[in-house]
């Protein structure tokens, strides 16, 4: 297929390699150098895309990262992109494309219907609409809304690709490589600063490369050069700068392999670059405005600036004969270089009333240049093909051409600048804003801020580059703000409210007309917020980058304010969009999250445990013999426990050393219990409280020795109560001499319950009594086992005769197979979590975070009895003395049984007596008891513990379940078992 | 990502670090002393001004240290850190 409409020769593209493509399943050739937006031009294809509401044909506009209408998909499956704009798309070779948002094809789109509807859909239709009937939501209204709204669709597969991610830190960090920010980053190296440049496009030089090659003095190959040479600088193409974030931490994506016809496996798709700059010089030049006039959206209709690049640097002719319509001088560049090109100029539309040099010059030329002229109107389904010119008298004539090139003037791009807090004046000389003060860690450069002239932006990001390199060596330097000079000449003017019919829009991708922002303010939407937000003006993907001054413009001469009294809305990052794979990393999947595996984890996975995660942690539920479902598991892990014995991976409790001449101390102003009497080898049930006076977290505390006491906490709570013990140690009480250690991790907890399980360890455990007179319940021993070191603790959390061996968790596998070998022949089973939750609720025994939640007082659960009463002064105590703290109607844990049910009750169900529906409290743990050969259930009930034996209903959606109020202790309430 | 001054370490990333709310509260001397409304200041009611902030840091990846802080509410930059027990600047 030839490439009818490229010129014969010139342009930055590789003639020497062709490459071939495909969009929407047709077959095209482009240039090594190409764009897909170029490529398909240079075949005469305008028609891109469908725009988002009234799916009107739509071609480009632009030729970089401004485009509004020309998105595509690339790639297919998994690899895919959507909405990329087809001016960014490097083209190669087997490159897939696919335009969006119509059905069944680009040329023939239903959405098409929803135009000729277009008075049913104006801005903020959706806030008026959708409400009737109120069944309609759900069924109708939602899932069509759902399929018609977006432009693109994602992929439904997992992202196979790689990312990587990079954290760097540079001195001067110069965005944009175009001639300003060439010169910045060569001034700031030379001065010696660490220089990383960045610029999205696959080449450097920014508007350098829209001018004809071969005109240029050739400073951009040698300036380019010298940065290379340089070691002190970094060059990355393809790179976006997309966010400023505080205090010069900037995000860069850069585009690894997009461009590749094989990327191989070698290289990251995408690498996200997190850059501390210690200074930051913004070059991002200027992106040229449309013109807001009736029909101004249809295919040929583009921007003059990209027009001209498209010629200069792609060779590629956008049509056979051209209108230009402007406001400023830009365009008469474009009708140069159209002429040149052999594009026939029909007429020059210039809105000024007054002619500037270049109009005159345009004129003298031989140019049709009609002064207070504009476009009214145009015509053309899938292409333009006239226009309508109403000149200066009201004389209107309609002009029949294919390729309309249209300037409303440049507005600085200064969204990085916004982002770093700096402020931004209005220049009414260019009609946008612009860099106000340099801020303490950015300085803007070249067009961004104002300047126009090749020479003035080289000489401006020199002195912006040298400038940041100074700030990195000595304390602040500023510069005195430069007055901005309208690029190319006399300043353009504003966009008005235009005349004439039909829609005129200010934001293609949204489809904002100038009558929807009209409609606004008639209906009082006056502030700039509310404007965009309630016509989506500037809430695009392209996030206004071609609407934002428009709609200003707008705004200003609807209001008859001045465009500074409006303000502006906030720029936020993206600048253009970023992928999910991008900042991510490689924190997916498995890595999402640490996995913490306690030291017996290979043992019970070999064994066929089945695993669940408690915070970070892999905790064995349940050790599922043969076919066992988990109830049967369970059912049998229990008997096992309380017949013979069982044996447990308790490591992942926090442990805490806490040493010191005032460890008691320490520990009695922290913990609710008295410290100062438990006696070395005995250990005692701590509970912790907030200031507040409610339960934070519990465990048994061991005296190992005068000033050295073992402290446990709950497996999740173990960094928080260290992080609290710290707090108090380091900032209340610093007179303390205590030091704290988190010892979670060195110690492995192996627990053996059961009434065999003293017999088990006897003869395993060496240099340790084991019998109940010299080890009673709650007490301590060190000793050694299998040769290692040991801290015994005669502790039970099941309510049977048990110990706790704390052993090096490197030695603990071993451990494990000499007491699981010794228990074989005495009925040993192992158990999981889920036995664990069963045997401590039939002992009544609390779960901190599953009975407590963060309002629960010691007294709330049963647990004054812990309370040291002799003690002045606590975490908490203060808290306590409250009269709420001591109401009589406070929830308090109980038991239920269910009076006929034989299933257990959910956890979390709510509970009511026969007076109303109003809740008493919930159920907090419900297991079926293998031991009782019934459900029991914990909650906490209103004055509970007054209710002894009363019935209350817990309403289930099959109906209301009778429960019956008990004692939370279900088994062996005067604990005989325990002190065996 | 906000640079936070730890005082032994310098200037860190925000993640290595902890938030530990409103410096310069004391704990009272003699909590039974307090009636429930002084009590209940001290447990809840904090300064939160618009403009400079003292409070409290723990750099947690890093030295372990609580030090204090001024930072600014609005700007959400940090003005000054000193060590726990220093004079407030």
């Amino acid at each position: 297929m030839t490439q009818g409409f490229r010129t014969p020769s010139g342009g930055r593209i590789d003639r020497s390699v062709e490459l071939r493509f495909s969009f929407d399943g047709r077959y095209f050739s482009g240039y090594a150098g190409d764009t897909l937006a170029s490529a398909l031009l240079a075949h005469g294809v305008h028609l891109m895309g469908r725009s988002f509401k009234y799916h009107r044909p739509r071609g480009v506009i632009a030729a970089g990262p401004e485009e509004p209408n020309a998105l595509v998909q690339i790639g297919t499956a998994a690899h895919a992109v959507p909405n990329l704009r087809a001016t960014q798309v490097e083209l190669f070779d087997g490159l897939v494309a696919e335009s969006q948002n119509r059905y069944p094809s680009l040329e023939r789109d239903i959405g098409g219907l929803s135009d000729l509807a277009a008075p049913l859909f104006p801005a903020g239709f959706y806030y008026k609409t959708f409400m009737w009937p109120a069944w309609g939501w759900k069924r109708l209204y939602e899932p069509f809304i759902r399929h018609a709204s977006g432009l693109g669709r994602a992929p439904d597969a997992p992202d196979p690709d790689v990312y990587a991610q990079r954290y760097v830190h540079c001195d001067v960090l110069v965005v944009g490589g175009g001639p300003s920010g060439l010169a910045a980053a060569l001034a700031a190296s030379r001065a010696g600063a660490r220089v990383i440049l960045c610029d999205e496009q696959a080449q450097l030089g920014g508007s350098l490369l829209n001018e004809p090659a071969g005109e240029e003095p050739g400073w951009r190959e040698a300036t380019l050069r010298a940065l290379a040479q340089s070691p002190l600088v970094t060059l990355l193409a393809r790179t976006t700068a997309f966010g400023v974030f505080a205090q010069n931490f900037v995000g860069l994506v850069e585009r690894v392999t997009d461009h590749l016809a094989q990327p191989g496996i070698a290289l990251p798709r995408e690498r996200l670059w997190q850059v501390r700059a210690r200074q930051v010089v913004m070059a991002t030049g200027a992106i040229e405005r449309p013109l807001i006039f009736p029909g101004n959206d249809r295919p040929g209709i583009m921007l003059a600036g990209s027009a001209r690049t498209y010629l200069n640097r792609y060779g590629v002719k956008p049509g056979t004969r051209a209108v230009l319509a402007t406001s400023c001088d830009e365009a008469y560049l474009t009708a140069h270089a159209f002429a040149q090109a052999g594009i026939p100029v029909a007429a020059i539309a210039d809105l000024r009333v007054e002619a500037s040099a270049a109009a005159m010059a345009a004129r003298n030329a031989g140019f049709d240049v009609r002064l207070g002229a504009g476009v009214i109107g145009t015509a053309g389904r899938l292409r333009v093909g006239s226009v309508t010119v109403q000149g200066s008298g009201g004389q209107r004539e309609t002009i029949s051409c294919d390729l309309v090139a249209m300037s409303g003037g440049r507005t600085p791009t200064v969204h990085l600048f916004s982002q770093a807090s700096g402020k931004l004046r209005y220049e009414p000389g260019i009609g946008a804003y612009v860099p106000d003060a340099d801020t303490e860690g950015m300085v803007a450069a070249g067009a961004c801020r104002g300047v126009s002239g090749l020479e003035s932006v080289i000489a401006d990001g020199e002195q912006a580059g040298g400038l940041a390199a100074k700030r990195v060596l000595a304390p602040l330097q500023t510069r005195k703000p430069k007055r901005s000079q309208p690029p190319f000449g006399s300043p353009a003017e504003l966009a008005k409210l235009p005349e004439g019919k039909g829609r005129a829009f200010v934001d293609f991708q949204n489809d904002v007309t100038s009558k929807d922002v009209a409609q606004a303010l008639r209906e009082g939407f006056v502030s700039v917020e509310h404007v965009k937000r309630y016509t989506t003006s500037g809430m695009a993907t392209d996030q206004g980058k071609t609407s934002n001054i428009n709609t200003l413009a707008l705004m200003s001469a609807g209001l008859n304010s001045e465009v500074p009294d409006i303000g502006l809305t906030t720029y936020r990052m993206p600048y253009t969009p970023v992928t999910f794979g991008a900042l991510a990393g490689a924190a997916r999947g498995t890595l999402f999250d640490p996995v913490r595996k306690a030291p017996l984890h290979d043992w019970a996975e070999a064994k066929g445990a089945v695993f669940e995660d408690v915070s970070l942690w892999k905790r064995a539920r349940y050790f599922p013999v043969g076919r066992e479902s988990m109830h049967q598991a369970v059912a049998r892990e229990c008997k096992a426990v309380r017949n013979s014995a069982g044996i447990f991976d308790a490591s992942t409790l926090g442990k805490i050393e806490v040493v010191g001449p005032d460890a008691a101390v320490f520990l009695e102003r922290m913990y609710v219990n008295g410290f100062r009497k438990l006696a070395v080898g005995r250990t005692r049930y701590g509970v912790l409280l907030r200031e507040d006076g409610f339960v934070a977290d519990d465990g048994v505390i061991g005296r190992i020795a005068e000033n050295r006491f073992h402290v446990t906490t709950t497996t999740g709570g173990a960094p928080r109560v260290l992080a609290v013990m710290e707090d108090y140690l380091q900032t209340e009480f610093s007179d303390l001499r205590v030091w704290l250690t988190s010892t979670t991790e060195e110690w492995a907890v192996i627990a053996v319950q059961g009434p065999k399980s003293r017999e088990i360890l006897d003869g395993l455990v060496e240099g340790i009594d084991i019998s109940p007179a010299a080890m009673p319940h709650m007490s301590l021993r060190e000793g050694r086992v299998c040769g290692a070191k040991l801290r015994l603790f005669r502790v039970s959390f099941t309510g049977e005769l048990g110990y706790e061996l704390n052993v090096p968790s490197d030695q603990a596998p071993r451990i494990w197979e000499a007491i699981w070998e010794k228990g074989a022949s005495l009925g040993l089973a192992a158990y999981g979590t889920e036995t664990m939750h069963v045997l401590r609720a039939e002992k009544g025994y609390i779960i901190v975070g599953q009975e407590t939640d963060g309002t629960v007082t010691p007294d709330d659960v049963g647990l004054s009895w812990a309370i040291g009463q002799a003690k002045p002064d606590f975490v908490g105590k203060r808290s306590l003395a409250r009269p709420a703290m001591k109401a009589p109607d406070r929830k308090q844990l109980v038991g239920l049984e269910t009076v006929s049910s034989v299933s257990a009750l959910e956890e979390g169900a709510q509970i009511i007596n026969s007076a109303g529906r109003k809740s008493l409290g919930h159920v907090t743990s419900a297991y079926h008891s293998a031991t009782l050969g019934r459900p029991i259930a914990l909650a906490m009930v209103a004055a509970g513990r007054a209710r002894m034996g009363e019935v209350l209903h817990v309403p289930m959606p099959g109906g209301d379940l009778d429960v019956r109020v008990v004692s939370p202790v279900f088994y062996d309430p005067e604990g005989v078992r325990l002190h065996a | 990502m906000l640079l936070i001054p730890c005082p032994y370490c310098g200037a860190r990333p925000e993640l290595e670090f902890s938030y530990g709310g409103e410096a310069g509260i004391a704990r009272p001397e003699n909590p039974a002393a307090l009636d429930d409304a002084a009590w209940s200041r001290f447990l809840y009611e904090r300064t939160n001004p618009r403009g400079p902030h003292d409070e409290r840091w723990r750099h947690t990846h890093g030295c372990g240290r609580f030090f204090n802080a001024r930072r600014n509410t609005l700007t959400d930059l940090f003005v000054i850190s000193w060590k726990v027990g220093e004079a407030v600047p």
